[in-house]
């Protein structure tokens, strides 16, 4: 196909630079500088895609970010990560081998299956989905699979996206949204008293819109609004202190003037182009003041058949016949009600595109343009309204009535008009969706019809068309004047502007038609196929808030978020409920301004930055050592060492015995540890554990538990008194940083008058866990200047030593029942102290074990762990500890729970052990306890099992877990229902080695 | 994102704090001579005030210090910022 | 009566333009006295009249809605249903919901489509495993179904989640609860709504409550925008404002109420048939009928009526969406927006009698009430009705904070507290 609908120029284009791109398969040409819509437009393409919910045939209706119909599928051959649906034709740029498909169609764009809904439409009303699919029951998800795959617009991406995206944080004194005479105006105002100055603007030009003005109407300073806005856009480059950013789009206006924008980087490259390059950037943006200059939205009016491609806004048709150089057809006709859409009849007519007639629905105008285009001997038809349209996939034929006086009914004799497109201009919306994200109130305007920013609630001015002001002179004006005013300065700053003298603008918003509402297709949302009759039929049933309107109908819920739509929808529930516009309210405009890619949001946050890894010093060696490891929090632990093709089960069981019968070797660096001084550290100790610490010697270790203030177990741990108001604290891994954050804050806030002072010192120290009968041999070979005979150094006390001069501190502490020290060493020489406790323990068969056999091991000694036989529900002494909770301090944090009437019950769930009737049978962790086995569900459960193991120590398999009344039921049996058998169990002693201890001293 | 002006630090965005809840509930200084009424009072019951709240903050990514803050949690307007220990402002 | 929706209506309807379809409620002025006032009108408000008008018998109902109907948590929430909670207490009171959830489009001739596509929620570590899998075997034993599935199952029952072992965080199982899935949120407050109406509930929309009238211990009336109405019982459903009319009434409930944040997506063709939850990577997404993929962010940490989190938690979640979603990268986020949820210490909900005679208040759903709604509604309207709680709903009173017999729910919900 070739450009038959080319013009020899277009300001936007240079058609030296020919660029091929593929439409639906077909290969077509552009210039450098158009949109896909222009392009397609040149190539005489309307038929663009199929609607939602009726897949009517549509075209282009704007030449901006509020298309609603012209959406495509951007593919890349075959590649299935690099696809983009419900792409807006009109806003992405042609490049060399873009490839665009129609959506919502099958099997093609001009003949879709899906269009016999419309024929069906007649039942298929606003919400008809509530009144019916719902017998049988049972169908639901059959009418819906149906109802989904003939919903949803284009395709996701099946593979990963391969694309790059960013943020970027950013400061400015002021931000101004939007470049169009306004925001340019603003920026050169503002720089001048040498403000940081960010200027944005969606597209990929300043002042786009100029560019498309008429060059004979209009002259600024004897200028051309086109030549004018060339000029400006050089002077913006003087300023150093401005910065400008294209194709870059506010999508949120958040409190304290935070702004959220997405630059657009690469989505107007080649592939080649785009190849190593960020696709796009999000900006965080803080600005002291915002100007918001981000203009108006053309309304298109409100008759039957308003859809047909071919028939467009009139700044659209503006647009691509003077910016793009392409005529949107060949006979068209304009419909209008206000003087506009004189300019795009006078520019059409200059451009011999053959303007069949303008369809005013006004009586008549006193501006200037109208009186043009009579001189021109264009045909107007005053009073007049388009009642309908037809033409498939094309508009060929309108009918024109005259109003009557009221304008209620249209009367007379129908006349037809022969056209390829239509040009339609309603009037202006002021686009305030940022003004009112930003918390600002709006106030109806009735000359114009439109609702515009009325009280700001943050430092920020709306200027230009956006605040309501529509005429070139003033809105430069008031962009020089509220500007200076906003950054405090008085600049003068004169312009002479000419343009022509305009009429009013007289609105109707669902315009009346010769066939009976019920008959008609009056589009007010064109993507969701909302009509005015819908909105009416939802009036009718009370759905009488506007939110209820739009939720039932749908309208202002398409990809365009109502950009088009609302303002009609809020016209007609207004006129239909004879509320006042002002009264009425608008709907809430959320985030995005236009959508915003998920890529974009998330910036670099993926892959391996999707959260921080944490890493002990000893992790390469772990790694080396076929280590496979589980991720606790954000730590990755060494989980067990499989040697050769072991299985797990294998590898713990041989790991939990080397540890028991001669040696094991744990990296328990991921413990929290807090580096605690002060003179009160004991007093301090004794608040936020449940036992007491007044009487705990120097050098020695003690074991703690710690609650909530609702008296349940949330951490535990080892806290060692160095000196005499030194000491340190262990945690869990995961409680790391909460325990840490809670115990600042008491110090900060109960108890100021405390003399502690608290370090996170986790990252500092690697801790190497040695035990075992033969540990003690193995840390007398690592340390030196330790003496570790018992009567010196016995079970929870504290040396320190060092290894190779370097100092260290060991704990003899044990989780595993063994004799059992830790080494705690500056963490960067954790490593080669492991290697030397390797070393020095191979004669002594010294195995590393991963935290699944720590498990094991603490479990066969009833050892709890925070966060598996704890979940926030369980006290100190419904784990049968009432040993570590003191009965003469008078208080600590969670102890006057204890005593509320439920906490305080004798038959709440307690810790026990549990032994399985088969001793080779494994109960699953987190299997539910019943006392009594019924047929089917429901059953009593009276507890759940928290930990277990087969424990190759006794031969056999062990449990612990919380049952009600579970200390009274020691040696009862119970049963654990699985979905294919029940195991019976009988109650323990959670001890299940060595009860007394005499391990630790081995 | 709020910008909160830690009375430590100055100015800082929203993401170096953290929230700790209602503030000027202080823990009774004798829970054991409590009812159960009057220590749930402490523990769980909340004024969560639509209006001017009086709330606790950290400064959890820079000086770790607490302090006090009174905004207006139908707008999210923050009214004044002051030091634990201090009188809440009128 | 009203008319009856089905195809039928539908076809004849069409015949005469649907002019003649009735009003599905209707915009009554407040009468003087009302036997029972619910305020709040959203879902829960809706139906506990709905309840009261059925099977208490009780005609002289009032809904009194600040707003619009629906137009608080009830129309900004992500529509998941499911019952898969841990306590005996929790798995009563949802799996009640969620029965009445399989005949409420039939029961008030009102398609609110609840969708039976399947809930899944992800284990990404040992911990997550055997809690979930605890959930799995309690919600068994409570005869509520629910299926433990492993990696490879879980890349069957949906295909599209990342299920490589070299992600941060990589799926290690997942529960299913067959039964559960989805709704449409509107059509459950106007559905309930339309049947209340018929039973002669007056639904009066924009009238605030400004005052709670009492007299000693007991209730006179409520001051409203619209004038005094006189009642001796209310039952206040009001989500995130209940703190608010609790302090009108002199009571501080355990409550705070923090903005909630969802999104979701451009419509795309269908691409994903269940809804998949997961607490530790933080993100849960479905996709709607209209094909929007439908997706829960978290909520921010400080007390907010503004309707209004920030950016952050958005990215946050999203950032959660991609890890276990890579292919969602190009989509596009079309809308955002807030609610303000009222969080119990213990994450589980209030339905109860108060310290005041005639004042009962329905709250502390957090984020998770939507599910909950007809038999949240069902119960409410029992406890207000009887003045006594129906056993289901026993253990969610008010003096739980009291005696320390919480129901901790923290790990069910899909929101990281």
């Amino acid at each position: 196909m070739s450009n038959n609908f080319r013009l020899e120029s277009g300001e936007g284009i240079n058609q030296t630079e020919k660029i091929s791109f593929k439409f639906n398969g077909k290969t077509l040409f552009g210039y450098k500088g158009d949109s896909l819509a222009s392009a397609l437009l040149a190539n005489g393409i309307h038929l663009i895609g199929r609607s939602f919910k009726y897949h009517r045939p549509r075209g282009i209706l704007s030449s901006g970010s509020e298309e609603p119909n012209a959406l495509v599928q951007i593919i890349k051959d075959k590649d299935k990560a690099k696809t983009d649906p419900n792409v807006r034709a009109t806003q992405i740029e042609i490049y060399e081998g873009l490839e665009a498909q129609s959506q919502n169609c099958w099997p093609n764009v001009k003949f879709d299956i899906g269009e016999i809904n419309s024929i069906f439409s007649s039942i298929l009303p606003a919400g008809f989905y509530y009144k019916t699919f719902m017998w049988p029951s049972k169908l639901w998800r059959k009418y819906e699979y149906f109802i989904r795959k003939s919903a949803g617009l284009g395709k996701s991406p099946t593979e990963k996206d391969p694309d790059k995206y960013d943020h970027k944080y950013y400061h400015c004194d002021v931000l101004i949204v939007g470049g169009g005479p306004a925001g340019i105006t603003a920026a050169l105002m503002a720089a001048k008293s040498g403000n940081k100055i960010l200027l944005v603007d969606e597209k990929p030009e300043f002042g786009e819109n100029l560019l498309s003005s008429s060059k004979e109407n209009i002259k600024i300073n004897d200028l051309s609004p086109a030549e004018w806005i060339k000029v400006k856009r050089k002077e913006l480059l003087n300023f150093k202190n401005i910065k400008t950013l294209n194709r870059t789009t506010v999508s949120a206006y958040h409190n304290y003037n935070y702004l959220i924008m997405m630059q657009n980087l690469t989505d107007h490259l080649s592939e080649n182009e785009k190849k190593g390059k960020i696709r796009q950037r999000l900006w965080k943006v803080r600005a002291k003041k915002v100007i918001l200059a981000t203009g108006s939205i053309e309304r298109p009016l409100v008759f039957d058949g308003n859809d047909r491609p071919g028939i467009m806004l009139s700044s659209a048709v503006k647009k691509y016949l003077n910016f793009y150089g392409v005529k949107c057809g060949n006979k068209i006709v304009i419909f209008t009600n206000n003087d506009s859409a004189y300019e795009t009849a006078i520019e059409l007519h200059n451009k011999n595109s053959k303007v069949q007639a303008i369809v005013d629905i006004r009586e008549e105008s006193s501006g200037d343009l109208p009186k043009k285009c009579n001189e021109l001997g264009l045909k107007i038809y005053w009073k007049h309204t388009i009642v309908s349209s037809s033409g498939h996939t094309k508009v060929k034929n309108v009918s024109v009535m005259k109003l009557s006086k009221d304008n209620s009914v249209v009367i007379g004799k129908k006349i037809n008009i022969k056209c390829d497109s239509v040009a339609m201009s309603g009037g202006w919306t002021p686009a305030v969706h940022l003004f009112t994200q930003s918390g600002g109130k709006l106030d109806f305007n009735n000359q114009n019809f439109c609702f515009y920013p009325k009280k700001t609630t943050q430092k920020q001015i709306s200027i230009g068309s956006c605040n309501g002001t529509f005429k070139l002179a003033d809105i430069i004006n008031e962009s020089n004047q509220k500007t200076s005013e906003f950054i405090n300065q008085n600049v003068e700053n004169k312009n002479k502007i000419s343009e022509p003298k305009e009429g009013d603008l007289e609105n109707i918003w669902l315009l009346p038609s010769n066939k009976a509402l019920g008959k008609t297709k009056s589009f007010i949302d064109f993507q969701n196929d909302v009509t005015a009759k819908d909105i009416k039929l939802a009036l009718r049933e009370g759905y009488k808030s506007i939110e209820h309107v739009k939720r039932y109908t749908t309208t202002g819920m398409a990809t365009d978020q109502g950009k088009i739509a609302n303002m009609h929808a809020l016209g007609i529930v207004a006129e239909t409920t004879n509320t006042k516009m002002g009264d009425l309210g608008t709907t809430t405009f959320r985030p995005p301004y236009t959508p915003l890619t998920f890529g974009a949001i998330v910036g670099r946050n993926v892959n391996q930055f999707f959260d921080i890894t944490r890493r002990t010093p000893i992790h390469s060696w772990h790694k080396k050592n076929n280590a496979k490891f589980e991720d606790v929090g954000q730590w990755k632990r060494a989980w067990y060492y499989p040697i050769d093709n072991e299985s797990m089960f294998d590898a713990v069981q041989r790991e939990s015995k080397a540890a028991r019968t001669k040696a094991g070797i744990l990296d328990a660096s991921t413990l929290g540890k807090i580096d605690i001084q002060g003179s009160d550290t004991s007093e301090f100790l004794n608040r936020v554990y449940t036992n007491a610490w007044n009487k705990l010697a120097i050098g020695k270790c003690r074991y703690g538990l710690m609650l909530n203030d609702d008296g349940m177990v949330y951490d535990d741990g080892v806290t060692t008194r160095l000196n005499e108001n030194h000491y340190i604290m262990t945690t869990t891994t995961g409680g790391a940083a909460t325990v840490m954050s809670k115990l600042e804050d008491f110090l900060q806030t109960e108890w100021p008058e405390l003399k502690v002072y608290l370090t996170s010192v986790t990252d500092h120290f690697a801790t190497v866990s040695v035990c075992g009968p033969h540990s003690k041999k193995i840390l007398e070979k690592v340390t030196e200047n330790i003496d570790y005979s018992d009567q010196n150094f016995p079970h929870m006390s504290f040396k320190e030593g060092s290894i190779n001069k370097i100092k260290c501190r060991v704990m003899r502490i044990s989780f595993t029942g063994e004799l059992s020290y830790e080494i705690n060493i500056q963490a960067n020489y954790g490593q080669s102290v492991w290697e030397k406790c390797m070393n020095a323990g191979k004669e002594y068969g010294i195995t590393p074990y991963g935290t699944e056999a720590m498990h094991l091991l603490r479990a066969e000694k009833g050892f709890i762990i925070a966060g598996q036989e704890t979940d926030g529900t369980v006290t100190p002494i419904d784990l049968q500890m009432d040993w570590i909770v003191s009965k003469k301090k008078y208080d600590f944090i969670g102890k006057r729970s204890l005593y509320r009437s439920d906490t305080a019950r004798e038959d709440r769930k307690h810790y026990v052990g549990l032994l399985t009737k088969d001793p080779n049978e494994i109960l699953e962790e987190g299997a539910q306890i019943v006392a009594e086995v019924k047929n089917r569900p429901p059953m009593d459960m009276i507890g759940h099992i928290t930990s277990s193991y087969y424990s190759p120590n006794l031969n056999k398999s062990i449990a612990l877990a919380v049952v009600k009344n579970g200390k009274k039921l020691k040696g009862k049996k119970l049963f654990v229902p699985m979905a294919n058998k029940t195991i019976e169990v009988t109650v323990s002693d959670p001890v299940f080695l060595d009860k007394e201890g005499t391990r630790l001293n081995a | 994102m709020f910008i909160i002006k830690c009375p430590y630090c100055g100015e800082r965005d929203h993401s170096e704090f953290s929230y700790g809840g209602e503030a000027h509930i202080n823990r009774p200084k004798k829970p054991t001579e409590l009812t159960d009424d009057q220590w749930a009072e402490y523990l769980f019951m909340r004024k969560n005030i639509k209006g001017i709240h009086y709330e606790r903050w950290n400064h959890s990514h820079g000086c770790r210090r607490w302090f006090n803050m009174a905004r207006d949690t139908s707008n999210d307007k923050i009214h004044s910022v002051y030091k634990i220990g201090e009188k809440p402002p009128v | 009566m009203k008319n009856k929706y089905s195809i039928f209506t539908l076809i004849k309807n069409s015949f005469s333009y649907h002019e003649n379809w009735q009003k599905a409620w209707g915009n009554p002025k407040p009468k003087s006295y009302y036997d029972i006032v619910i305020v709040g009108g959203g879902g829960h408000g809706l139906a506990t009249a709905y309840y009261l008008a059925k099977e208490h018998n009780l005609k002289n109902i009032a809904v009194v809605e600040k707003g619009w109907i629906g137009g608080g948590n009830t129309g900004r929430n992500t529509t998941i249903i499911r019952s898969n909670y841990l306590w005996d207490a929790s798995a009563g009171l949802y799996d009640h919901a969620l029965k009445i959830w399989e005949n409420l489009s039939q029961e008030l001739n009102f398609n609110v489509m609840f969708s039976q596509r399947g809930v899944m929620n992800l284990a990404h570590n040992q911990h997550d495993v055997r809690e979930l899998k605890r959930r799995t075997h309690a919600n068994r034993l409570n005869g509520i179904d629910c299926e433990w599935l492993n990696v490879d199952q879980v890349k069957e029952f949906c295909p599209i989640i990342n299920c490589s072992p070299d992600i941060r965080y990589p799926v290690m199982g997942s529960t299913l609860q067959r039964r559960a899935g989805t709704a449409r949120h509107d059509a459950v407050a106007w559905g309930y709504a339309r049947s209340a109406d018929s039973m002669g509930v007056d639904i009066i929309q924009n009238c605030e409550v400004k005052g709670i009238k009492r007299k000693g211990d007991s209730i006179e009336g409520l001051e409203t925008t619209k004038g005094f109405i006189k009642t001796s019982k209310i039952g206040v459903a009001a989500a995130g404002h209940s703190s608010v009319i609790a302090n009108m009434a002199g009571l501080k409930l355990p409550l705070e109420s923090k903005p909630l944040q969802a999104l979701v997506s451009e419509p795309i063709k269908p691409i994903i048939d269940t809804v998949v939850m997961s607490n530790a990577v933080h993100a849960y997404v479905s996709q709607s009928d209209k094909g929007e993929l439908v997706i829960g962010a978290g909520t921010d940490s400080y007390v907010s009526y503004t309707q209004k989190g920030t950016h952050e938690i958005i990215e946050g979640t999203l950032k959660a969406v991609l890890e276990l979603y890579p292919i969602f990268s190009r989509l596009r986020m079309l809308r955002q927006w807030g609610g303000i949820v009222d969080i119990c210490p213990d994450a589980s909900p209030i339905i109860s009698k108060t310290s005041i005679k005639g004042l009962y208040f329905n709250c502390g759903w957090g984020t998770g009430g939507f599910k909950a709604t007809p038999g949240s509604g069902h119960l409410f309207a029992y406890t207000i009705a009887k003045d006594e709680p129906h056993a289901l709903n026993a253990p969610f009173n008010i003096n739980r904070f009291v005696s320390g017999d919480l129901v901790d729910e923290h790990g069910a919900a899909a929101v990281a507290h």
